[in-house]
């Protein structure tokens, strides 16, 4: 009994910092400024413009979720097949040095990169190329997300994948399995958990986004991050603002009923 | 041939992570102002850098908010962990869902969920709900570090240790904190590296007139790059790469 009085300072702090403010933002959106319930906040998602906000959003994070997914995977398997001191020095370059270094510098990076007069502009004439004008669109978006969120599905992928048993592997092919039949029969289904906590670890910061949509966008393109941002920062309507998030919470909590569903261990975000 | 192809395919991977700030870090030597031309080498960038005391004091909170956030984290989630090991099954159950929330939640929910608590409680938005703010996000991470610390502790060492006369105290921190240290050093330095890096719960809970280095850079950016953001980024990838070296060298030695 006593021991369970060590977790009583968290307790308070998980009730007030966690549980209230959740609650807080049901409170907001269902609500209106004289406090009387009102779902007017929450419908607000159907006006043609936020629709279209919210559409983009799902849009752009399910491509950045795929491209992330498909170039994960083999990264994954290769760092399976190597030795493990070879194997954790790469997962720093690939996962701690770039979270290290600030989420927003290395947005600029591909501002810089991409821009009418930016570095690879410059590159293709003079190279004698036609240019691209991929800033200040969906592509450069969806550039910034998978820089950013890369990472988030590589970690999962290759804790679950470390920890499948090569003899099973082996086995397989013992048994006259082709490389293409192994892969699907064995290696894919023994990799679901990581795959489902990487889908949800790249997919709810990039639906939710709008600091990428802001440096890369030229604030011309609006995700319902944008949106949600705007009410709170410069109209301060805050119970338009708690409506709207509710929406993605809904994205939210069906992320967070798959993981439960799939990923018992926590390999997701263990690191 | 496979080997090939995973050798092409890792150089493929890191051309991508690393270009980006390669040409952050060329350009941060360019004396010309435009990124599309070499005007030659220089180092005015980082005077400037080093002049401009904005970013310097908005190194100092990101450091401060980060250490302090952390190091609160870390105490509090320990200590959680103990309490939640000991509990019955369905309240460590309730407990663990809702240690999860901050991290799967979206940031910017739970960014806009602890504003909307700061202002309906009276706080006034400064650098202290930042810290709380941080502090909030933190501990999950402690906690999911040490709990498979704590999962693993023999239960019959330390009763061993009382039963030999240590006090309660002296068998804890004799026996038990030695075990589960790696996971709240981990746990720590996880919670350290969230914290460094968080923009969006940081721009919600933030008074006016106090940056950290994210938001300070965000809102430059809305005016258009200054090339002193690329002196800056430089000097935080030089002083990540510099830490890692530091941190992996006595490692390689002993394998």
């Amino acid at each position: 009994m006593r021991k369970q009085l060590a977790a009583g300072p968290y307790l308070l702090w998980m009730t007030g910092f966690i549980v209230i403010p959740l609650l807080l933002v049901l409170y907001y959106g269902l609500t209106n400024e004289a406090g009387a319930f009102t779902l007017e906040n929450v419908l607000n998602i159907t006006e043609p413009q936020r629709l279209a906000a919210l559409g983009r959003s799902l849009k752009l994070s399910l491509i950045c979720t795929g491209i992330c997914l498909l170039l994960s995977y083999p990264l994954a398997m290769i760092l399976k097949g190597m030795s493990k001191a070879g194997r954790s020095g790469l997962m720093i370059f690939i996962f701690i040095l770039p979270m290290w270094m600030n989420a927003l510098l290395r947005t600029m990076a591909w501002q810089v990169i991409l821009n009418r007069n930016g570095l690879l502009n410059t590159l293709l004439s003079t190279l004698g190329l036609p240019t691209v004008n991929i800033i200040n669109t969906n592509t450069a978006i969806v550039f910034g997300m998978v820089y950013n969120y890369l990472p988030f599905m590589v970690l999962p992928l290759y804790n679950v994948m470390v920890k499948i048993n090569d003899d099973v592997i082996d086995a397989a092919s013992d048994l006259g399995a082709t490389w293409l039949q192994t892969f699907i029969h064995v290696l894919l289904p023994l990799s679901v958990p990581g795959i489902i906590s990487g889908i949800t670890m790249v997919f709810v910061p990039a639906l939710t986004t709008f600091v990428i949509s802001d440096i890369l966008g030229g604030g011309m393109i609006l995700l319902i991050g944008n949106v949600i941002n705007q009410e709170f920062t410069f109209t301060a309507n805050w119970n338009l603002g708690s409506g709207l998030s509710l929406i993605l919470m809904i994205f939210i909590l069906f992320s967070m009923f798959l993981i439960a569903k799939y990923d018992k261990e926590g390999n997701g975000t263990a690191i | 041939m496979k080997n090939i192809c995973q050798k092409v395919y890792l150089a493929v991977i890191f051309i991508f992570l690393y270009v980006p700030i390669a040409a952050l870090v060329v350009l941060s030597f360019n004396e010309s102002k435009y990124m599309s031309s070499w005007g030659g080498f220089t180092l005015k960038w980082y005077e400037n850098l080093l002049n401009s005391d904005i970013i310097l004091s908005a190194l100092q909170n990101t450091l401060i908010i980060a250490l302090i956030s952390a190091f609160t984290a870390t105490v509090i989630g320990t200590a959680a962990c103990l309490g939640i090991n000991n509990m019955q099954k369905l309240p460590r159950t309730i407990v663990m869902g809702i240690t999860n929330i901050p991290m799967l939640n979206a940031d910017i929910v739970t960014g806009i969920s602890l504003m909307l608590c700061f202002m309906a409680f009276g706080f006034t938005l400064s650098m202290q709900t930042v810290i709380l703010a941080h502090i909030t996000f933190n501990i999950p991470y402690v906690i999911l570090s040490v709990m498979p610390r704590i999962k693993q502790l023999e239960p019959s060492i330390y009763e061993a240790a009382l039963d030999l006369g240590a006090s309660r105290p002296y068998a804890f921190v004799k026996i038990v904190l030695p075990d589960i240290m790696p996971g709240i050093l981990s746990g720590f330095l996880l919670a350290f590296t969230m914290s460094l890096d968080d923009f969006i719960i940081t721009h919600f809970t933030k008074g006016a007139g106090i940056n950290t280095i994210s938001t300070l850079v965000y809102s430059e950016l809305r005016k258009g790059i200054k090339p002193n953001l690329y002196a800056l980024s430089t000097i935080m990838f030089a002083a990540v790469l510099l830490l890692l070296i530091i941190m992996n060298l006595p490692k390689k030695q002993k394998s």
